[in-house]
């Protein structure tokens, strides 16, 4: 038997209807495990697509809203000649992408270099199967979510140095070397703050995370404890910035210094997966954001019955997807205002002032949690 | 990946097995040009630098021979793009010297005011590669939205926007057009406000502070010792322009600062830059307030033939000291040679001193600062 440790509404229907379906086959079909398995398997499939939708749907909705923040910000228009204001821009990128020729420089290592954009995209899809979208709509609702998430965020920095290395060239493997100096440094505060988290929510599953943000905007974990809880939101901000090797964190391709990173030598589809792990990653920071500090799912409701009903009226999702949104919004006005620090500094800030300041807001965190029961 | 060095090379290849070599550029997005700068590296620190030049050598003093003068004029927008109406100017001081002509006062005005429109344009760039250098993708943007309206300014002057070949011996090719003095003067209504941005978004950001103060240090001796000039030489402290030192034009008639700084960094280049379009839009104020309208635009029209003998100009640019030193052998149209001391050649000379024990992200900021055109280089 396969019990499912996780369920939900949706698992739920698949394994009422299929022994409803299987009660039509001869009888010899017909067993309890043999429907466990096949309700199992169309989960996992349901599954892969869900995330695979929400991934790669979203990645050429984010690389649109790039160029035109972008643009904004540098007073042009950004795209506007393909579509209605540009829309099918990404479109086309993307079959562009697609179509060109995949080759890999002589000398290179031509197994991993092909092996590293691959390993670079697990890791945002296995953090986004874990991030309750909304009530009922979480597809892996683990007990250990947020050690898994510090244990799976890691996996992408492999990629970087792989694709790095094996390209045989030095700037790559600078860009990868810088690259997996700064994500193993900056994980560890990355960890440090959703351990805050975890501390003052008192679970490690997201969902329960989310669910003990509810009421009102004030019950959200940046302003429910005083003071402590922004500069825990911030000093996420900044170091899932690094995590994500995003302006100004991005020494790792430092365009202006190493040519591109560990990328240089990337072109046609393999980029295209460097690209889009960089945008998905976005995506499930921000979310990941969203359901530590910002109330996830929930509302963000006032304490004023008559509007805190109208806005309950709105389906979690579109407020889960409208604060990811704020947050990635977040992420490109400072990435494009910014200047980037220098490799060496970029460490400083981590071990000599994050790191320092991170055991200090655990300290502060755990006396709150003394102080106010 | 410790490579054979390329046959040729200068460096030679240590023993020591932790350093590498790199080959920075001649495509790189940051050498700003066809420069190819040869870099020993241990780790990320650079070790020594070699700087290679001469991939768009186009032999201009050569071409200068078998050239008319006026034709000389238009080559030298050529060299210093960023900066090819000061150039312009560099090579007809010059020629007047040769020619014995005076220059009216309106001319002189006209002259004046588009150097300072050209040092505000070169000086934005650099602001924009700058920012761009160090990562701010958006202040490369911004440096150029201005730059944009003092090229239609001298669009409308001159006919072009980057190649103007717009000064002649005795004045100019054509008078300005009556929109002129309104144009600037709106332009430097709209900078006012602008360079505040400026400031806003680099002078004072933490990061830009830790990335360029004390990066990059240029001792007063050694910058006197490469022949560095301009903002390179002011930041080190030493308090040389060649408007006050050896005034040219009508520049010694303004009232304008010369900036000069004493650390010898980064950040000090940066600042003198950014003073440098304070005190140009002061000059530009001045020009306004005592602009002619009336009066000859040129003196009288004379061929342009240069006496036999020796005639030296030099300017200061944007970038530096810009000299002009014309041989005539015989009296006539051509020159028997034309050589140009350009100022961003020893600036790059200058380099391999500066970026000694700096990460290669400082060799950025610094290559930035120095603001380098490598067609000025290679001519």
């Amino acid at each position: 038997m396969f019990v499912p440790s996780v369920t939900n509404p949706i698992g739920d229907f698949v394994r009422n209807l299929v022994p409803q379906v299987t009660a039509y086959l001869p009888v010899a079909f017909q067993s309890e495990t043999l429907d466990s398995v096949v309700a199992f398997l169309i989960n996992a499939v349901i599954c892969i697509i869900a995330v695979c939708a929400v991934n790669i749907g979203s990645a050429p909705i984010l690389i649109y809203m790039e160029r035109k923040v972008c643009a904004h910000v540098q007073c042009r228009l950004g795209p506007m000649r393909l579509g209605w204001h540009g829309t099918m821009q990404t479109i086309a990128d993307v079959l562009k992408m697609l179509f060109k020729e995949v080759y890999a420089p002589s000398g290179a290592d031509k197994l991993m270099f092909y092996t590293a954009p691959m390993i670079v995209l697990i890791a945002p899809f296995m953090v986004c199967a874990l991030i309750p979208f909304s009530k009922d709509l979480v597809v892996a609702d683990v007990s250990m979510g947020i050690p898994l998430i510090i244990a799976v965020n890691g996996f992408g920095v492999l990629g970087i140095l792989l694709g790095g290395w094996s390209s045989n060239n030095k700037y790559s493997l600078l860009g990868a070397l810088r690259s997996g100096a700064q994500i193993i440094s900056y994980e560890i505060s990355f960890a440090m703050i959703l351990l805050f988290v975890v501390m003052i929510s008192g679970s490690t599953n997201l969902m329960d995370i989310t669910m003990s943000q509810q009421g009102t905007v004030f019950d959200w974990w940046i302003f429910k404890i005083p003071v402590l809880g922004f500069i825990a939101f911030i000093l996420f901000f900044i170091s899932s910035t690094a995590e994500m090797n995003r302006a100004p964190f991005d020494i790792a391709e430092a365009e202006q210094e190493l040519t591109g990173g560990y990328h240089t030598e990337y072109n046609g589809t393999p980029f295209a997966m460097f690209y889009l792990a960089e945008y998905i990653a976005l995506v499930t920071n921000s979310a990941l954001a969203t359901t530590c500090f910002l109330g996830g799912f929930h509302a963000p409701c006032i304490g004023f019955a008559p509007v805190d009903n109208v806005l309950n009226m709105v389906p979690g999702l579109v407020w889960f997807f409208g604060k990811v949104f704020f947050m990635i919004w977040c992420y490109m006005m400072v990435r494009w205002t910014f200047v980037r620090p220098r490799v060496d500094q970029l460490m400083d800030f981590e071990w000599k002032f994050l790191l320092p300041v991170n055991l200090v807001l655990l300290t502060a965190g755990a006396a709150w949690i003394a102080i106010s029961g | 990946m410790t490579g054979m060095l390329p046959p040729g090379f200068r460096i030679q290849r240590e023993t020591n097995t932790e350093e590498f070599f790199i080959n920075m550029g001649p495509q790189h997005p940051s050498t700003h040009g066809a420069l190819r700068l040869a870099l020993r590296m241990d780790g990320e620190t650079i070790v020594e630098l070699v700087p290679h030049f001469g991939y768009i050598h186009r032999g201009m003093e050569k071409q200068a021979e078998s050239m008319s003068y006026l034709q000389y004029i238009a080559l030298s927008d050529r060299q210093d793009y960023l900066t090819a109406i000061q150039n312009n100017l560099g090579v007809v001081i010059a020629l007047e010297k040769g020619m014995n002509i005076g220059v009216p006062e309106k001319a002189e005005y006209i002259r004046v005011m588009l150097q300072e429109l050209g040092r505000i344009a070169s000086h934005l760039v650099f602001f924009a590669c700058f920012g761009g250098d160090l990562g701010g993708q958006t202040c490369l943007l911004y440096g150029f939205k201005e730059r944009e309206m003092i090229h239609d300014i001298l669009e409308e002057v001159t006919g072009s926007r980057l190649t103007t070949n717009f000064f002649r011996p005795g004045g100019s090719r054509y008078d300005v057009p009556d929109t002129f003095i309104p144009r600037v003067k709106a332009f430097l209504d709209h900078m006012d406000g602008t360079m505040k941005d400026y400031e806003r978004f680099l002078s004072k950001n933490i990061i830009v502070l830790e990335r360029s103060k004390g990066i990059g240090i240029l001792s007063k001796e050694d910058a006197i010792a490469y022949g560095c000039s301009g903002p390179v030489l002011r930041a080190s402290g030493v308090n040389f322009d060649v408007r006050r030192a050896n005034p040219y034009s009508i520049y010694d008639s303004f009232d304008f600062e010369v900036p000069v700084t004493y650390n010898g960094d980064c950040y000090d280049r940066y600042t003198v830059r950014i003073a440098e379009i304070h005190e140009s839009m002061k000059i530009l104020r001045q020009c306004i307030d005592r602009f002619p309208t009336e009066g000859p635009w040129r003196s009288k029209e004379k061929p342009v033939r240069l006496p036999v003998g020796r005639y030296y100009s030099e300017i200061e640019t944007a970038k530096g000291l810009y000299a002009t030193y014309v041989v005539a052998a015989t009296t006539g149209e051509k020159p028997y040679r034309i050589h140009t001391r350009g100022p961003s050649f020893p600036h790059i000379a200058a380099l391999n001193k500066m970026v000694q024990g700096h990460k290669i992200s400082d060799l950025v900021t610094i290559l930035a600062t120095l603001d380098p055109v490598i067609p000025e280089i290679d001519r």
